[in-house]
């Protein structure tokens, strides 16, 4: 493999934006610096529509895989520089392909571009400079033009010459936080973590709220949401996460004597207090896991009745996505073995054996009217709720005693 | 008193002492509750299970706690005996394995298993092509120690376990560390080993707790059955202050062990020297062996007289191994690396700890001196 000392990382649709172009920009830059404070002898500059990655000598392919969680960034290369001068392209451009172990066919194609057009050869004079003494140098290779197996990029620019062959997939999307804040409603299950990924992914920051029913529920499932919260920090920094005492309303909602509509009742519960913590903490949005169809409280017409609760946007990032590539979403962001851990949430204790997939708005609202306490109880859970920052090096201890359970002097 | 006996027991770092006291008394929920306080207890059986993982450079699912080396040994034997009988049931070892693995392959023999045990060499070691060349399409198991506990040969584990990764990627690896960890190096993950077995006390921590490493997708055929701890593997409420006493002691063995290795090797050279200048006795240990176990033999003479003799001067030291110490049979290490029945019946082992000095290894040797002095010349009275 090739000494490579450059990492290039591309921009998508985030470069047709205009005038925003340049504070896009500036956040993947913030992004792209707080993942490689690991990796202190590199150094991140931003150009139109890139940002590079200067390497000193710290491992490539490590740092692609920090740099790949970059929102907004498409693609990354990794690079070698030369001067630009011809014998140097040459010579940087022979020992870089003698460099690649070669798997299946040995075939190439060079693709020059000049984009200093002070330099003397244009690109397609280029392709065939550099051709030749590869061709030389390593035994048993072709040209292909249309099916290479490598397809070496020679990058002219005034200050320098980029040499790479990989273009590795990023995450896409937009900067970190470049679209403001929402509040997402994160449960223990597998789809809401997702959600909140692809919401961070759309440049949208993310503070968490969970509802929380001890004892209805062990302190095992709000470690669980805990750590949830910790993975997607990953892809951040750092993240928000509201923890909402939820029992007294649940005590409440199961005395108004419509069983099978319960989760309806609560899931309007949520997004009335999800609403007040996103005014209280400057969000516009609420965002879900919701996946149509999926369970009673998703059908339409569920989703027609809760929706009407709030009247903040409500972003439902996987409402068309596939039970199965939401799973292979989760395994990818690391949130799939933490989902499917036993621990009971809010919702399952109080599951009627038939809930409503059809609720009706007026019976909804007439319940609602009924149960004189339900505001005042969401006011108390609204002021009740504890704020926590989750940060991905951080253990998350919340036991009340004085002294931790893991005590460093036992290990 | 001077304590030579490492190889059969070690006296425990006094921080594990005071964390099993500390744990015993703060925290006895059982894990497998549900409230606080098996909550709690399992969080500490976590975090043990971590620093278990991280001093073996393996994953803290791959670790599954034990009562100690033998049950360990049993487990990784029968239990994959017993799971892959659909495999065969061919066994290979070597015949100077520790007792816990030897008789359990005996036991095996008498279900119908067939085992072969490789003959080593005049250093008591086998080597990959050996073990090759007894592979069959039904072996199931190979089990070779990394050090022997009478003798301290050092077993070349990485070229057997490369060679059955290359050339018999079935067939599973099994390793006793107990005698090796903290003292030769040796890598799990590079040496192909699918199981390895520990004892916490080899190693200064408690007794009654051990571990083995399963490698990730192995199964095993449990045989404790109950509750579904540690992974349904091995049933049975976990010993958590022990547990965590052995965390800490596997911590502070793996430190600097490098320094304390190169420490032992210079006061086993020395010890080796002194007992090749007494001409009654005969060396057993190879010097490229561990560094912590010296055995000899004293010809003519009863080795356990020579052990309450040593007592008197106020010095521990052991006949076999202390687990076969109590039976009058020549020792099946000895006869196997080809000692004659009277060598083989008056071994003594020295196993040496950090505690030593090289002041330590010259009264031991003064000691010996005039043991054997004494007993020429009550032979002299009754001859």
């Amino acid at each position: 493999m090739p000494e490579y000392d450059l990492l290039l990382l591309r921009f998508g649709e985030i470069t047709i934006k205009g005038k925003n172009r340049s504070r896009f920009e500036k956040a993947a830059l913030s992004h792209v610096k707080l993942l490689l404070r690991a990796y202190p002898r590199t150094e991140a500059r931003k150009d139109y529509g890139r940002i590079y990655v200067v390497l000193n000598g710290e491992p490539a392919h490590e740092i692609i895989d920090a740099l790949k969680n970059v929102f907004g960034v498409t693609s990354i290369s990794p690079m070698n520089t030369v001067s630009s001068n011809l014998e140097d392209i040459l010579s940087g451009a022979t020992s870089f392909m003698k460099g690649i172990s070669w798997a299946g066919e040995k075939t190439f194609k060079v693709s020059a571009k000049r984009a200093w057009k002070g330099f003397p050869h244009p690109s397609l004079e280029m392709n065939k400079l550099v051709s030749t003494p590869i061709l030389m140098a390593v035994p048993g290779l072709k040209v292909d033009v249309h099916h290479p197996a490598v397809n070496l990029r020679v990058e002219i620019r005034e200050q320098e010459t980029y040499l790479y062959t990989e273009v590795i997939q990023a995450a896409g999307g937009y900067p970190l936080g470049s679209n403001g804040k929402a509040m997402l409603l994160l449960s223990g299950g597998i789809d809401s973590p997702v959600a909140g990924w692809s919401a961070m992914r759309r440049g949208l920051e993310i503070e968490c709220v969970h509802f929380h029913s001890y004892p209805f529920t062990s302190k095992k499932a709000e470690e669980k949401v805990l750590n949830l919260a910790r993975v997607l920090s990953s892809y951040v920094g750092q993240i928000k996460v509201h923890l909402v005492p939820f029992t007294e309303i649940q005590t409440i909602l199961s005395q108004s004597g419509h069983d099978n509509l319960m989760i309806t009742l609560m899931r309007r519960a949520m997004l009335r207090i999800a609403t007040r913590l996103a005014e209280n903490n400057g969000a516009l949005a609420l965002v879900t896991g919701d996946s149509l169809g999926q369970v009673a409280s998703q059908t339409l017409s569920s989703m027609n009745v809760i929706g009407r609760a709030t009247d903040l946007p409500l972003l439902r990032p996987l409402v068309m996505s596939d039970k199965e590539e939401i799973i292979s979403m989760a395994r990818q962001i690391g949130t799939y073995e933490l989902s499917i851990l036993p621990y009971e949430d809010c919702c399952t204790l109080f599951v009627p054996k038939s809930p409503a997939t059809n609720p009706n708005l007026r019976i909804i609202e007439s319940a609602e009217a009924s149960l004189t306490q339900l505001t005042e109880e969401i006011e108390k859970a609204v002021q009740g709720t504890e704020t926590l920052c989750i940060r991905p090096d951080q253990d998350i201890d919340r036991s009340t005693g004085e002294e931790p359970v893991v005590q460093d002097k036992w290990f | 008193m001077i304590y030579f006996d490492h190889a059969a027991t070690t006296p425990p770092y006094e921080d594990v002492t005071r964390t099993i006291a500390e744990v015993m008394a703060a925290h006895f929920g059982n894990p497998s509750s549900l409230h606080r306080l098996g909550e709690e207890s399992g969080k500490l059986l976590r975090k043990a299970r971590e620093v278990c993982a991280e001093a073996l450079k393996v994953k803290p699912s791959e670790i599954i706690f034990t009562s100690g080396a033998t049950e360990s040994n049993n487990l990784a034997l029968k239990g994959s005996a017993l799971q892959y009988i659909s495999r065969g049931k061919h066994i290979i070892t070597t015949n100077t394995e520790h007792s816990s693995v030897y008789e359990c392959c005996k036991q095996l023999e008498t279900l119908g298993w067939e085992v072969t045990y490789l003959p080593v060499n005049s250093t008591g070691l086998v080597n990959a092509e050996q073990v090759a060349a007894a592979i069959r399409e039904d072996t199931v198991l190979v089990s070779v120690m990394h050090v022997n506990n009478e003798i301290g040969s050092v077993q070349p584990i990485t070229e057997i376990g490369k060679m059955l990764k290359k050339d018999h990627a079935r067939v599973l690896f099994h390793v006793d560390g107990v005698q090796g960890f903290g003292k030769v190096s040796l890598s799990i993950v590079e040496s192909g080993i699918d199981l390895y077995s520990l004892s916490a006390h080899k190693w200064r921590g408690p007794k009654g707790v051990g571990l083995l490493y399963v490698r990730e997708g192995l199964v095993l055929s449990p045989l404790l059955s109950g509750g579904g701890q540690e992974g349904g593997l091995r049933a049975g409420t976990e010993n958590i202050p022990y547990i965590v006493g052995m965390a800490k002691a596997i911590r502070l063995t793996n430190e600097n062990w490098e320094t304390r290795a190169r420490k032992l090797s210079g006061l086993k050279e020395m010890l080796i020297q002194g007992i090749t200048e007494l001409p009654e006795l005969v060396l057993n240990s190879d010097r490229a062996g561990a560094p912590h176990i010296v055995h000899f033999s004293c010809p003519g003479m009863k080795a356990e007289v020579i052990l309450h003799m040593l007592e008197e001067e106020g010095m521990f030291v052991s006949t076999q191994s202390a687990c076969s110490s109590k039976q009058r049979k020549p020792s099946r290490v000895l006869l196997a690396i080809g000692k004659d029945t009277e060598t083989a019946s008056t071994g003594l082992r020295i196993s040496l700890g950090e505690e030593h000095t090289e002041e330590h290894i010259n009264k031991l040797l003064k000691s010996l001196g005039k043991v054997l002095k004494q007993l020429h010349q009550l032979k002299g009275e009754t001859s």
